[in-house]
């Protein structure tokens, strides 16, 4: 929309590939514009960016609008995912090591 | 006419605060006094597109300038430096404004042109061409393609760094202003057109408005999926016309 409207998301221990390989990433920039790559005239945009090292460089993604909302669903679902079956991963640790301290 | 021989380079010049600027030049071979284009850039920056344009003008007769306005933000590709002026809310228009102002005065400082100069941009340019023509004492002609935000709606839009509806300081246009919009655009939409237009009409300003029907914003750039032939044909023979009649 030419709007310069930029939304920020804040991150911490994030990390990002690019052509120069790894890098920390402290900021992802959400917005929704002309594309420079995808044919369409508007796409989600995001940008993941170091901003605290100047933000010269990015990683940057151009969604359609279908493909952004499926994105959130699969995070929302990996995010569920992965957490339960972590939870349930330490509750078998928790539970195994109480085990071995009951027969030691 | 067209002529077959160009010159192009990419030159330095003061801009904003004196600042040492840089621009793609692109004009007619030969000794003939041609009028003088400043190109704007939109949102997407200092592009392929825009240095193409810069040749069209220079290929119809025109000595074009095509500053970067993005030039304070570092080097990279021009999609790169666009999202690093994406992420600090786009440059100010009093950058913009001086940078202009300077690329004007690289132009009529050439041998080859003819003293008269004309404005033209594209998307957050054709905003920044609007401005201009409200700002910029001693244009000939301007030429606002789709330009975005000349009408604000949103208060929100209003910043230090572009603290003005162009629409605003309508009064004060000089030269004759054309604009090419496209129906189905969003950003101008078909109501902040009509706003325009009505605010130039109640002002007596010197302006033609050309409106397509199945285009959108950014009907005239080839590299994305808002080109349309037909409007885009129509439109840079309306602009070669204007300009031809103003800086000729």
């Amino acid at each position: 929309m030419c709007s310069y409207i930029v939304m920020k998301a804040a991150l911490r221990d994030s990390s990002a590939k690019g052509p120069k390989g790894w890098m920390s990433v402290d900021t992802a920039n959400v917005y929704y514009d002309h594309p420079t790559h995808a044919p369409l005239d508007h796409a989600l945009g995001i940008d993941f960016i170091n901003e605290a090292a100047g933000g010269r460089e990015r990683v940057a993604v151009e969604l359609s609008a279908e493909s952004a909302r499926e994105l959130i669903k699969q995070i929302e679902a990996a995010l569920a995912n992965g957490e339960r079956e972590h939870a349930i991963a330490i509750a078998a640790n928790k539970a195994g090591a109480e085990a071995c301290e009951y027969l030691t | 006419m067209a002529f077959e021989g160009l010159q192009t380079e990419t030159v330095k010049f003061r801009g904003h605060n004196g600042d040492m600027s840089e621009a793609y030049f692109a004009r007619p071979t030969g000794n003939k006094r041609v009028g003088g284009v400043v190109v704007i850039h939109g949102a997407g920056g200092w592009d392929e597109w825009v240095c193409e344009t810069t040749r069209k003008f220079a290929h119809n007769g025109f000595a074009a300038i095509a500053p970067n306005f993005f030039v304070r933000l570092g080097e990279g590709s021009a999609d790169d430096v666009a999202a690093r002026a994406r992420n600090a809310g786009g440059v100010s228009d009093a950058e913009v404004m001086g940078d202009v102002v300077g690329a004007i005065a690289f132009l009529r400082a050439q041998s080859t042109v003819n003293g008269k100069i004309g404005v033209t941009g594209y998307c957050s340019g054709g905003r920044a061409t609007y401005l201009a023509a409200c700002t910029i004492p001693n244009l000939q002609a301007a030429i606002d393609c789709w330009g975005g935000n000349v009408v604000v709606n949103d208060p929100s839009a209003i910043t230090p760094k572009r603290p003005v509806a162009p629409i605003d300081l309508s009064a004060n246009i000089t030269a004759p202003l054309m604009g090419l919009f496209g129906n189905d655009d969003m950003n101008p939409s078909r109501a902040d057109v009509d706003k325009t237009e009505a605010t130039l009409k109640h002002l007596g300003k010197s302006f033609e408005f050309h409106r397509y029907d199945g285009a959108g914003h950014n009907f005239l750039n080839y590299h994305g999926p808002g080109y349309r032939l037909a409007p885009a044909k129509d439109g840079w023979s309306k602009i070669f016309t204007f300009f031809g009649k103003h800086l000729g």
